[in-house]
């Protein structure tokens, strides 16, 4: 018997939209299975922190309730890995409420398997002996564990064959690896490991490996020599250049890429040009290891208070360096003399200058105006409020030398405070070793 | 005199939270030149020791990862998605 399975990748998340002629012609060349991610880390600790999705809902449900019907006029499953961006239990119970509301809006029914991958902070921290850092781990022990608001760990393959084997129309799994809802089906049928792992994690952003990767729609056919990648829009094309430079994207080594139970080694795939616009890729391998989760973990960290001010006289944006560092000083001596030893981190940040790459910058031109944003973070909420309310006079008014008029710079709001709500920050970059794979997940299938 | 800005494609972005890449995409002419450049010559304009360095001349590019100097979101972080860090590199010389 040859193994197949044909996977259709809508897009590289939701939320991002479609190119829908290239959707309907993957739906009429009857795939196997749809696939789509729903999340990453990339923006940052907050949705983690809060378990809450960064994209819009109506986005999310319009462009879910799309690939619900794809998926049911494909007459096949569908699956979202790391629903709601962060993959935490509230993030994919709001996506499964969200398909509840649709199923109900259009009067159908479907089954659906829900696989959590969040785990209790205290247990992780009590199995602490099973916790393993990474490289680049920031230190951390049990009682940085214990503080997570959300703790997950990352699904693999196994994790998400269980839930495409409870015959789920639709299977929406909390975190899992970028790849393993797309490699999940073609190891369970038999296909080539290597070509499994490695054709996941070039499609798992959809055309992003591809010409005109706003496009989203790619096919994916694996099998037992390993994968053919073509992506469905009229105008994008995959090269054995986009394909392999796609596993450069957002990956720290861009030839052995870690998952649960081993790693995919790409340094002998090959890459041929198939027809107009489809790449074969082989000779990749999978090299099994011991079954490890990766764990993600976020924390509050305080409360933030935000202020901007914009200097456009051009004497102050040529001295802005001496006018930030003088207020700085005279705000932290007013705050000790108001509040005394509180606690709490303040940064000046010079828009137009250097506030993306601070002492990196290599740049030396004078802009035409400065914004400095004053960033505030203390344990709550009016402690950060006040501290920052003590600096606001500086920021209208502190001059560059003590015997000049006193100036005057541009606020934008009124207040000049804003809220940044609470801070988050991520605290686990390690590993957890599992006897069983669904060690700790949890699947759960529902008749909607 | 050219620099690395003008000869090559330059983009950083996280990989995870911990850690950033930098990808340094030049074509087949300018490869060569860009890959003389010492680990010690990108570590220094990067800030760090030391980077994780991948030379792929198939695809005429120079890749330079390194744990992330503020984790993704702390409150030192200036840039959540990593996305400035490649231009701290456009004004290396390359020669030419």
């Amino acid at each position: 018997m040859t193994s197949r399975v044909r996977i259709l990748v809508p897009a590289g998340a939701l939320g991002l939209g479609w190119d829908a002629a290239a959707l309907e012609l993957g739906v009429s060349r009857r795939p196997d299975l749809i696939a789509i991610d729903g999340g990453s880390t990339d923006s940052g600790p907050a949705y983690l922190g809060q378990g809450v999705s960064k994209y819009s809902r109506a986005q999310v449900k319009g462009d879910w309730a799309v690939l619900l019907d794809a998926a049911r006029r494909a007459d096949c499953p569908l699956v979202i890995g790391t629903a709601g961006t962060c993959g935490a239990a509230s993030s994919v119970d709001w996506l499964v409420a969200i398909t509840r509301d649709i199923l109900a809006e259009t009067g159908r029914h479907a089954k659906l398997a829900v696989l959590y991958s969040d785990r209790d902070p205290a247990e992780v921290a009590a199995r602490w002996d099973r916790v393993t850092p990474l490289p680049g781990a920031p230190e951390a022990d049990e009682d940085d564990a214990r503080a997570c608001t959300n703790l997950v760990a990352l699904a693999g393959a196994e994790q998400v064959q269980a839930a495409l084997a409870t015959g789920a129309d639709i299977v929406i799994c909390g975190r899992t690896t970028d790849t393993a809802i797309l490699a999940a089906l073609p190891l369970a049928v038999g296909c080539d490991a290597g070509g499994a792992w490695h054709g996941a994690k070039v499609g798992e952003c959809g055309a992003y490996c591809c010409t005109h990767p706003d496009t989203g729609v790619i096919e994916i056919d694996f099998d037992e020599g390993g994968f053919t990648l073509t992506p469905l829009a009229e105008t994008s094309r995959a090269t054995a250049q986009t394909v392999a430079a796609h596993l450069l994207y957002e990956n720290a080594d861009p030839i052995r890429l870690h998952e649960p139970g081993g790693h995919l080694d790409v340094s002998a795939a090959n890459y041929r040009e198939m027809g107009e616009k489809s790449v074969r890729v082989e000779g990749s391998t999978w090299v099994p290891g011991p079954y490890t989760v990766k764990l993600e973990g976020a924390r509050q960290a305080g409360h933030g208070i935000l202020s901007l001010v914009i200097l456009r006289d051009p004497r102050y944006v040529a001295g802005i360096a001496d006018w930030c560092a003088s207020l700085e000083a005279r705000a932290r001596a007013r705050i000790e003399a108001q509040m005394g030893a509180v606690a709490y981190d303040l940064r000046l940040r010079r828009i137009g200058v250097d506030a993306a790459l601070g002492a990196l910058e290599p740049g030396r031109a004078q802009p035409n105006e400065v914004g400095v944003m004053a960033q505030v973070i203390a344990s709550d909420e009016p402690t950060a409020r006040e501290v920052a309310k003590l600096i606001n006079p500086l920021l209208l008014h502190h001059p560059l030398t003590a015997d000049e008029p006193m100036p005057t710079f541009a606020f934008p709001f009124s207040p000049p405070e804003t809220d940044m709500g609470p801070r988050f920050e991520f605290v686990l970059h390690h590993v957890l070793a599992l006897d069983d794979p669904m060690d700790g997940f949890r699947l759960e299938v529902l008749d909607v | 005199m050219s620099s690395l800005g003008d000869i090559a494609r330059l983009r950083s972005k996280n990989a995870g939270p911990f850690w950033i890449t930098v990808d340094i995409f030049c074509d087949a002419d300018t490869y060569a030149p860009v890959a003389s450049i010492e680990t010690e010559v990108f570590a220094a304009c990067l800030g760090v020791r030391d980077v994780k360095r991948f030379d792929l001349p198939d695809l005429s590019v120079v890749k330079l990862s390194l744990p992330r100097p503020q984790v993704q979101g702390s409150a030192a972080d200036r840039d959540m998605h990593g996305a400035a860090l490649a231009q701290v590199l456009a004004g290396l010389d390359v020669g030419g």
